[in-house]
């Protein structure tokens, strides 16, 4: 029998510390781990190091005042092409260190971290604004006769990594059955064993792994995971195709709440103070009066 | 069949970006954008590429916003990054500024440290200018996009390629800039935008007026070609809600 790794969302985020750096998987608004998110939320946890393809899972932690550091591509709710409280933290300048990546070049980092290289170069950013806002970065002469001068993106370690999937085993082989795995795998390689959290819409038995989706949907196996954590409409309000799309009416109502401090209050009391249940039950009720 | 408006001046104009670009993969980033990736394929190049803005390649003639989809492969967001370092590929982006020489920004207007306005960050631009042809639409053409120097360089312009090796030089290229007013591009030998093409209606004057440095004005200016019949049914087709005529009424 293998492990049974099954936890909540509370007991995941107990396993964290003030100063972590933090991957969460998914695009934008799309397949977001927001249950664990919401956890994250409802903790004393601070000081955050982020990174992400970022959605509302940036606005959130951003809103609360929980990210110190953030490496990141872009901020995006998608169908809302820009993302209010990530807008107002940068506008205020309460993001202390914003480290701005073209989207490939985050890719590289996360895929370096996860061979456990020190870097991997590309082409991708050199020139650009990329490298005049991060100092950090350096360039490497290809040793082969090209001699070419490449951007060696740096790897990137995460003490913690959330990543939400449509379907999970107890042990934490779990499986994508939408159209994009996005880089879940690559969060999930780059983070140290021990903080590797898995939320699905639903725990399967390991018999019926193929049930709903080829073996080509595998993509991410128990080496890769610690913790399992049942979470059905877990991605909420974000898409988690194809058990469900984005909550588009909900992302709108919380857009519009982002944009003014008393309509922000109301929303976190409505919605973002109780348990993981009662945020379900919250949208349940919103959806029946709207 | 319906009488050519801006929008189909705008649209066909774009879809000229692509001519010529053979097996390679369209992709357009907005309505127009899209649209003009999608016209170009079911006209005049027909060995493009084109997806459904997910994670497919659609060999069908897909309208804006359908569904009803002929996949003929996958590409997941890692695909495309592959795509684009391996050059197969030419991206028509939006821009909140663009300089003469074509360095684009779509990040953040104001510093980067405390944007006045903060914009979707560099997303792609970097690693697309870069690695193969990029193009743009900017749906409203005034000197506030149209800028002196932009607050943060997402994609390059000739100037910043210029100081990079020639292996990187290569794979860059910016075909065309595609306004409401006008068609650019950098076909100058310093590669400073040069107007190529007025819409009907529009004067050189406004183009340089709505324009916050010195265009290359050549002598013949010409106005900008009305689709063809056939081009337009297909505009129609691709686009039966008229979303492009939000986008430039």
């Amino acid at each position: 029998m293998t492990r049974d790794k099954r936890i909540t969302e509370d007991d995941a985020i107990a396993t964290l510390s003030d100063g972590m750096t933090i991957g969460i998987g998914g695009w934008g608004s799309r397949r977001k781990p927001m249950s664990l998110v919401r956890a994250l939320l409802r903790s004393p946890i601070k000081d955050l190091t982020i990174v992400s393809y970022g959605g509302p899972d940036v606005g959130l932690l951003a809103a609360a005042g929980k990210i110190r550091k953030i490496i990141y591509g872009f901020v995006s709710l998608d169908s809302i092409a820009l993302e209010p409280h990530w807008r107002a933290a940068r506008q205020s300048g309460s993001i202390a260190e914003p480290v701005e990546y073209d989207e490939g070049m985050l890719q590289w980092a996360l895929y370096a971290g996860s061979l456990r290289l020190p870097f991997l170069p590309t082409r991708a950013g050199l020139g650009s604004g990329v490298m005049d806002v991060n100092p950090h970065l350096r360039t490497i002469t290809s040793p082969y006769a090209d001699g070419e001068e490449l951007l060696a993106v740096p790897a990137i370690r995460l003490d913690a990594a959330f990543v939400h999937l449509n379907r999970a085993d107890a042990s934490g082989n779990a499986q994508f059955l939408g159209p994009d795995l996005y880089f879940d795998d690559l969060f999930l390689g780059a983070c140290e064993p021990g903080h590797r959290f898995v939320s699905c819409e639903k725990v399967i038995a390991n018999t019926q792994l193929l049930d709903e989706g080829s073996f080509h949907t595998l993509r991410i196996n128990r080496s890769m995971v610690d913790g399992v954590i049942e979470a059905p409409n877990g991605a909420h309000f974000t898409s988690c195709e194809p058990d469900y799309g984005r909550d588009e009416a909900f992302q709108k109502a919380y857009a519009t709440a982002a944009a003014n401090a008393d309509d922000w209050a109301a929303f976190t009391k409505r919605f973002l103070t109780g348990s993981e249940a009662d945020y379900q039950v919250a949208v349940k009720d919103w959806r029946a009066q709207s | 069949m319906s009488e050519p408006m801006l929008a189909d001046y705008v649209v066909i104009a774009a879809a000229e970006a692509f001519r010529g670009d053979g097996e390679i993969f369209a992709s357009g980033m907005g309505t127009i954008q899209t649209l003009a990736a999608r016209t170009a394929r079911s006209t005049f190049e027909p060995d493009l590429l084109v997806s459904d803005g997910e994670a497919f390649f659609v060999g069908n003639e897909l309208p804006i916003g359908g569904s009803d989809k002929l996949i003929e492969g996958w590409i997941p967001f890692r695909s495309v990054f592959d795509t684009v370092w391996a050059g197969r590929r030419h991206v028509m982006m939006g821009a909140s500024q663009i300089d003469r020489y074509g360095n684009t920004n779509i990040a953040n207007i104001g510093p980067f440290a405390q944007p006045k306005a903060q914009l979707l960050g560099v997303r792609g631009g970097p690693g697309n200018t870069i690695s193969h042809a990029t193009s743009f639409f900017i749906p409203k053409h005034t000197n506030k996009v149209f800028v002196e120097k932009v607050d943060m360089v997402s994609g390059l312009g000739y100037d910043r390629i210029a100081l990079l090796s020639e292996a990187v030089r290569r794979h860059h290229r910016l075909p065309r800039v595609i306004t409401n007013l006008a068609v650019l591009d950098f076909e100058t030998p310093d590669h400073s935008m040069r107007l190529v093409s007025v819409h009907p209606g529009v004067s050189v004057a406004d183009v340089q007026e709505a324009t916050g440095f010195e265009l290359v004005i050549g002598d013949n200016v010409s106005e900008s070609r009305p689709p063809t019949g056939e081009e337009q049914e297909v505009i129609d087709r691709l686009d039966p809600r008229g979303l492009r005529h939000r986008e430039v009424p």
